[in-house]
């Protein structure tokens, strides 16, 4: 048994009824391939870095996953099968975790100082 | 003193020297290219997680362009800059983070 991420891109047209149909069905194939959907995340429709299909914006639904090896292939073969999905990346980790992604956390909680450019340690004297 | 043998133009050795002791000014000089030691962000007691879908973390190591910020800049040790550069890609493949952006 191996662990999984899973994510993938909904077709910004689809409501949101559509993008839990379509995670179900997801599960189902997980599910059928003998694995378990330990967690399910719903990221809500975000703007895309670069557009893909010449839309700006998506769906992102993140599950994580445990199965066979075999699982992967068949969750991507699926993706494919699925026109809908415009973008997806499955990725074995060693651990999951029950945490939520960063990308759910709220925007007010502190986040680590970082500046490499204005950092001090760069500045002379 | 200093000053005065740089101003001075006697032989080639002189100037040399002159450039050997720091020709701003002695004890100073050395002072300004003192290097401190740098530690990596991401490494040590405390340090944030590399994970794919950090985008705020992984922000900070993108230039505004959306290139991956070289190692000298951004102090980064070797192991996690490779853990980094993975965790970029990944988020690029999601459309997460810019391939490239104009600037």
């Amino acid at each position: 048994m191996a662990f999984y991420e899973s994510t993938f891109i909904v077709r910004q047209e689809l409501s949101a009824k559509d993008v839990d149909k379509i995670t179900e069905k997801f599960s189902g194939v997980v599910k059928k391939n003998g694995g378990k959907v330990l967690k399910s995340e719903y990221w809500g429709l975000r703007t895309l870095a670069y557009p893909i299909n010449k839309t700006s914006k998506g769906h992102y639904v993140h599950l994580r996953i445990e199965g066979e090896t075999s699982i992967a292939g068949q969750i991507e073969r699926s993706y494919r099968m699925d026109e809908d999905v415009i973008r997806n990346l499955t990725i074995r980790v060693d651990e999951v975790s029950n945490d939520d992604s960063p990308l759910l956390r709220n925007d007010e909680e502190p986040v680590i100082e970082f500046d490499p450019i204005n950092d001090d340690n760069f500045s002379r004297g | 003193m200093a000053g005065f043998n740089r101003n001075s133009s006697r032989e080639g050795r002189e100037g040399r020297d002159n450039r050997r002791e720091g020709g701003f000014g002695g004890q100073d000089a050395k002072k300004t290219f003192f290097k401190r030691k740098r530690s990596c962000p991401l490494s040590g007691k405390g340090a944030p997680k590399i994970d794919y879908k950090d985008i705020r973390l992984l922000g900070k190591f993108v230039s505004e362009r959306g290139k991956i910020m070289p190692r000298r800049i951004s102090a980064v040790c070797a192991k996690k800059q490779r853990e980094l550069a993975e965790a970029i890609k990944r988020a690029r493949t999601l459309a997460l983070l810019p391939y490239s952006d104009q600037k």
